[in-house]
């Protein structure tokens, strides 16, 4: 037994007798630990992301009872505006978040740790799937307790599980202006980006009132994609055909920008 | 423990004529620094000098405009050439909410063989504030924090950017032996201050750097001798810039000549030797603060008034 444990921690790859290193997973699991502390101990920033989209439940789906009475409509509802609360914190979170990190002066030190930029990323995306599942659980009590909204236990689970997929590429996306621009232009780019991609992905108004022009645009879009993913998993109303290829090519864009993103960073911008 | 593995002949920190500019600011201008295996090299210079841009590039943060910058022979923009660097953070910037413990934990988690954090925190006198957030610690304990994190990797070089600025006496005592254990132990240090107190108490080696240059690089002692100037205060008629061991001379008022010169005693016997007219003689050791200003401000501000102590200027940073 005891020798099992010595193999594990000297035997692999050993370096001119030196401990190992600590491998990408270790590392990504501690970034995500302390990213994820730091972030519960500020606990209105939480509570801000699950009390927008809740809010807005209440007010504009609660009381309509045409949207509200029917599974499938309220399902729908409960859908988008989860997406949405992805969406926000996500954007905010990463973007804003990210944006002021980098003013700090522990972002430098961070940096000049031995760890490459991956298990700081790959940690953040994570956080950002964990605190997107927070923001969707008022969603979806509300849902549950004032709407006709009804999914079973394995839709339930297929959306908690696209949720996880469909936050990445916004987190990214958030990373990528985050490690692009000042903490003070992040905000407005984060907000003209949040709102026109909210509601051209069909999450305040259903895709099916849009006109065609506008429903072309929307299913290129990366919410309308995971709007319809979304929906697809808790009410098996299939998605459109490209929203699998859109939500991919905008990770795969998203990741990208970010990554060249935080290369082309040296910290603080000095004009 | 710590065996140095070094070769004595490949130096650990290697800057190769190197440059760095923030726009039109030229922050390192052909800079070349080469630190053995062992070392304890002060770098001296004012705010605004360059050190840190110096020691940013060491620590892979930014990489150069031009010329090389090796850590251990690698490339210090690699994560692999950091796994024996330390460097501490600016006690500003300690993430709030995160408890001391929490903090040393996340940052020994990037190392081989970490400090165990209990033992860390006890040789810093941390113990009893563990379980605190850093937010709530005072500007010391943040500063002891710092260099403990330096350290908790065992890194055979470590880069500490102005370790003690604004601490007491005791606690900045209290680094300086931490500081010294490291060195005496086969660390690597490279430190930048711009207190002259600090690096003559710590560092074998000086590099004054000024505007981007290194200025002089050398041991403590002869940089000592070079900045270790006297003050010769004289009423005189004639203009006594020109004797010979005078380095600056400056008029004050009603009359008086204030002239810097390496040997006091062979100006003073020149002066009598040559019949100059003089009285009220005066004699005193320039501060090392007034004599290290003198010879950063070279080039840029001869005519300055010798009052002012470069450690209270506090101007831009880069």
């Amino acid at each position: 037994m005891s020798t099992t444990t010595a193999t594990s921690t000297t035997g692999s790859a050993p370096r001119r007798g030196t401990p190992t290193a600590p491998g990408p997973a270790r590392l990504t699991w501690l970034h995500l630990k302390y990213q994820f502390l730091e972030t519960v101990r500020v606990p209105i920033a939480v509570l801000g992301n699950l009390l927008f989209p809740a809010l807005a439940m209440f007010f504009f789906v609660v009381p309509q009872e045409a949207v509200a009475g029917d599974p499938v409509a309220a399902t729908t509802a409960v859908a988008s505006l989860g997406l949405f609360a992805i969406c926000s914190a996500s954007l905010f979170t990463y973007g804003l978040g990210v944006a002021e990190d980098r003013q700090l002066p522990f972002d430098p030190f961070l940096r000049s740790l031995p760890a490459g930029p991956a298990p700081r990323m790959v940690a953040r995306v994570l956080n950002g799937g964990i605190f997107s599942l927070f923001g969707v659980v008022p969603l979806v009590l509300i849902g549950w307790l004032f709407t006709e909204a009804a999914v079973t236990a394995p839709e339930l689970l297929a959306g908690v599980g696209t949720v996880l997929l469909v936050s990445v590429p916004f987190v990214l996306l958030g990373m990528a202006i985050g490690y692009s621009l000042t903490a003070k232009a992040a905000l407005p780019v984060v907000q003209v980006i949040l709102f026109p991609l909210a509601f051209a992905g069909g999450l305040f108004v259903p895709p099916a009132f849009f006109p065609p022009w506008l429903d072309a645009i929307s299913l290129a879009t990366p919410t309308r994609a995971g709007r319809d993913l979304l929906v697809q998993a808790l009410t098996g109303e299939p998605a459109n055909a490209w929203a699998w290829p859109v939500l991919l090519g905008w990770t795969v864009a998203f990741a990208a920008l970010a990554v060249w993103a935080y290369r082309r960073d040296e910290g603080r911008r000095f004009r | 423990m710590s065996a140095q593995r070094t070769d004595p002949d490949r130096p650990v920190v290697l800057a190769d004529r190197v440059t760095k500019r923030f726009g039109e600011v030229v922050a390192l201008d052909d800079v070349s620094l080469a630190v053995g295996a062992g070392e304890l090299v002060g770098m001296l210079g004012p705010n605004g000098a360059g050190k840190s841009t110096l020691l940013s590039l060491v620590s892979g943060q930014r990489k150069p405009d031009a010329g090389t910058v090796r850590l251990f022979g690698g490339d210090p923009r690699d994560a692999r050439s950091r796994v024996s660097l330390g460097i501490t953070p600016q006690e500003t910037g300690l993430p709030a909410t995160l408890k001391v413990r929490e903090v040393v934990d996340f940052v020994g988690g990037h190392y081989p063989d970490p400090v165990p954090t209990g033992e860390l925190l006890d040789q810093f006198g941390l113990t009893e504030l563990a379980r605190r957030q850093t937010g709530a610690m005072s500007g010391g304990q943040k500063r002891r924090l710092a260099v403990a994190l330096a350290l908790v990797g065992r890194p055979r070089v470590v880069l500490l950017d102005e370790p003690t600025t604004g601490l007491d006496v005791s606690a900045r005592q209290a680094l300086w032996d931490a500081i010294r254990a490291y060195h005496a132990d086969g660390g690597t240090v490279l430190l930048t201050s711009h207190y002259l107190e600090e690096v003559q108490a710590l560092a074998e080696r000086v590099v004054v750097i000024d505007q981007g240059v290194v200025r002089a690089d050398d041991s403590l002692g002869t940089i000592l001798r070079r900045v270790a100037l006297r003050r010769v205060v004289v009423r005189s008629s004639d203009d006594l810039a020109g004797r010979p061991g005078v380095v600056r001379a400056e008029r004050l008022g009603d009359g008086k000549q204030e002239l810097y010169t390496p040997d006091a005693d062979a100006l003073v016997r020149e002066l009598v030797t040559s019949g100059t007219d003089f009285h009220d003689l005066e004699i005193r050791g320039a501060s090392l603060e007034e004599a290290f200003e003198q010879m950063v401000a070279h080039g840029h501000a001869p005519e300055r008034a010798t009052t002012g102590i470069p450690t209270t200027t506090d101007g831009a940073r880069l």
